[in-house]
């Protein structure tokens, strides 16, 4: 199965990074062929929704499973349409987190905050 | 006769003098086009409401005609539309209702609804036409509550438009048809840095305008001296008092309840009136 | 390290005035600047050294060529902000109300309109080797702060100065920028002034910062303008299971302090006295367990 972390860098020591939409990488990682891939986010400097797109970007790289530390509900939600689960990551390694979801010592993660809005018009 | 009044900063005395003017005018309007916070109807108390929700569209697909192409999620620059597992997933929230996806889909798959973002109130109070625009919580924008607001308004009347703070495009739209600016600075060096902003904007839109100093107090004041430096008209100086600030925390009309306030905000009006008549005269 | 961000709500309630002063107590080695709109805590807290400069950019802005331009008015019929008209014979486009929507560039038949990145704004960094100022300003009439929010708590994040606490001036109102700033803080002080205007938009930032898993408290600034009104804040959060920590009376002091560039901890007075009260408080709730 594909495992898709946000990542402050693309190279194995990196560290998770607590924002989704906003990470610079995702990490990923091919639970098959132990391979590792680093996908640029393009979301990060968009003006908005920038959690959607993040999303539709590990969609689209073939992700079916999610580790992140906190997550929006607007790219929560475009992730479960596409049945990819979702687990509570924990601050720390990439590697360290993927080491803890095979372990079986990840839980699901079930609270996500509210969606940004594209505009800031006061 | 549109009169705008804003500052750079909240908290100054925007809706203090727009209420108080309006309500010292004769046979006035007030607009409160700061509809994320609205206040304006707390001194009022307009009765006899008439509401008006406010809508914005937002995109609908018809899965049946729509062929997973996604030139539509391609499109948005917002981000507002993606897909997942062969369904199109439209975020309302995010949408700015710019009509490009419908524009792009080649199957015509995409039309529109409706979407309330908020609304607004009309009323009276007194003599007083009493309007307020109100964004619903969670809105992204409220430049389609101040639109509707001020294209309605096509009377005559002598009107006061409550403005949002800072320089943002809210408060842009807000000016817009205004004849003449009203920038309220308090003496503060956050009040003469946010003055300074408000400033350079009514001086961009070419809006004839004037400073009310309010909550002055002797000692030194950087927004006077802002003023000084730059030779901007200053139309009052409101002083720094507990008993306006009472009656005003108490959403009370200190020109209505107090014969001294009365009189001070007859005199800024009057003040005013002069202002924009030699303005017109200047400018024929 | 745990992020404390202080919002009212109404502008004008005394947050910037507080936020300064916690800093000063606190001996905060980061904090920030969230009111991109009308950023006020740099005129505060001074730094030596220059900052770091760097442009935002928004969304993009349309503009049209007018050689290219064939006048056959398909762009300004589409456009939904009303951001195209025609001024001596050309077609232009506002910029302030443009929205970068893209949708003239595609209507267009001879590629006359066309979308450009767009500067909204500069961010501003102060750092030395253990402590980091991020601040931003948005340029007038701009959108899209949220983002240049985001920007402003990341770049002082970039910094990576070790310290237990950061704090962030937030900025009024209840919109985009407001929920750029609580994304990722651990706890959010309200300033609310004691009038009926405060009461109302306190009690909109609270609903607003309910969505977001955030220990929230409040405290009454100016109490003393409205004991009634300051009393019934007091009641509100009782009642409703908010922290209420104090209330900080109007003084005189405070308004000679900030023009004088100083905290009002940095002086003798009344407000000092009782935020440092309010302070104690907020430092427990921040950074218990």
């Amino acid at each position: 199965m594909k495992i898709a972390i946000p990542v402050n860098d693309n190279n194995l020591n990196t560290d998770i990074c607590p924002s989704f939409g906003r990470t610079a990488y995702f990490l990923i990682y091919d639970s098959e062929t132990k391979e590792s891939k680093f996908i640029e986010n393009i979301a990060a400097n968009m003006a908005g929704g920038a959690g959607i797109k993040a999303a539709q970007i590990i969609i689209d790289n073939g992700a079916n499973v999610l580790l992140a530390i906190r997550l929006g509900q607007n790219a929560a939600n475009v992730l479960k349409a596409s049945d990819i689960k979702i687990y509570k990551a924990n601050e720390g390694l990439a590697k360290d987190n993927i080491e803890a979801f095979r372990d079986g010592k990840l839980v699901s993660l079930d609270k996500f905050h509210a969606g940004f809005h594209g505009r800031g018009n006061r | 006769m549109n009169i705008a009044i804003l500052s750079g900063k909240g908290g100054t005395g925007k809706t203090l003098v727009s209420v108080n003017l309006a309500a010292v005018a004769k046979n006035s309007m007030y607009i409160d086009c700061d509809v994320e916070e609205p206040n304006g109807h707390l001194f009022f108390k307009p009765i006899n409401i008439k509401e008006e929700k406010i809508a914005v569209k937002i995109p609908v697909v018809d899965e049946a005609l729509c062929n997973g192409c996604r030139k539509c999620a391609d499109f948005c620059k917002f981000n507002a539309l993606a897909y997942a597992k062969d369904k199109l997933i439209i975020f309302d929230d995010v949408c700015h209702s710019c009509g490009g996806c419908v524009l792009v889909c080649p199957e015509m798959a995409i039309s529109e609804k409706d979407k309330i973002i908020g609304k607004v109130e009309k009323g009276v109070s007194g003599d007083v036409q009493v309007w307020s625009g109100i964004l619903n919580i969670g809105e992204a924008t409220g430049i389609p509550i101040i639109k509707k607001l001020l294209d309605d308004q096509k009377d005559n009347k002598l009107t006061f438009i409550d403005c949002p703070p800072g320089t943002a495009c809210i408060v842009m739209e807000s000016i817009k048809d205004a004849d003449y600016c009203v920038l309220v600075a308090e003496p503060t060096t956050f009040g003469a840095h946010n003055l300074n902003m408000v400033y350079e904007l009514v001086s961009l839109f070419g809006k004839p305008f004037g400073v009310i100093l309010n909550k002055y107090t002797d000692g030194y004041n950087p927004s006077e001296e802002f003023c000084k430096e730059k030779n901007i008209k200053i139309l009052a100086y409101i002083p720094f008092d507990k008993e306006l600030g009472s009656i005003t925390s108490n959403a009370n009309i200190a020109s209505l309840s107090n014969d001294k306030y009365k009189k001070v905000f007859a005199k800024i009006l009057d003040t005013i009136k002069k202002e924009v008549s030699s303005e017109a005269v200047t400018n024929s | 390290m745990k992020q404390l961000l202080i919002l009212s709500g109404k502008g004008g309630t005394g947050k910037t005035t507080i936020a300064s002063a916690f800093i000063k107590l606190a001996d905060a080695k980061a904090y920030a600047d969230c009111d991109v709109d009308a950023p006020n805590l740099h005129l505060i807290t001074k730094w030596d050294t220059k900052p770091q400069n760097s442009d935002y950019y928004g969304l993009d802005k349309a503009k049209i060529n007018n050689e290219l331009c064939i006048q056959c008015d398909a762009c300004r019929q589409n456009c939904r902000f009303d951001a195209i008209k025609v001024q001596n014979e050309k077609y232009i486009i506002d910029q302030f109300a443009c929205e970068g929507c893209g949708v003239c560039e595609f209507v267009c038949p001879t590629k006359a309109a066309t979308l450009y990145p767009s500067k909204a704004g500069e961010l501003f960094l102060y750092s030395n080797k253990d402590s980091v100022f991020s601040t931003a300003q948005l340029k007038m009439g701009q959108g899209t702060s949220g983002l240049l929010v985001t920007e402003v708590k990341k770049q002082m994040k970039s910094k990576n100065i070790k310290t237990d606490i950061a704090i962030i001036d937030g900025s009024p109102g209840i919109g985009c920028p407001v929920i750029a700033s609580l994304s990722g803080v651990d706890m959010v002080l309200i300033v609310a002034e004691p009038s009926i205007s405060g009461i109302s938009d306190m009690e909109r930032i609270i609903d607003t910062a309910l969505n977001f898993d955030v220990k929230i408290a409040v405290c009454v600034n100016k109490y003393d303008t409205n004991i009634a009104n300051s009393k019934k804040i007091e009641e509100f959060c009782n009642n409703e299971g908010y922290q209420f920590l104090g209330y900080i009376p109007f003084d005189f002091n405070a308004v000679k302090a900030i023009n004088e560039g100083k905290t009002i901890v940095d002086i003798d007075c009344p407000s000092g006295d009782a935020t440092k009260e309010v302070f104690k408080k907020t430092m427990d709730i921040l950074l218990e367990n």
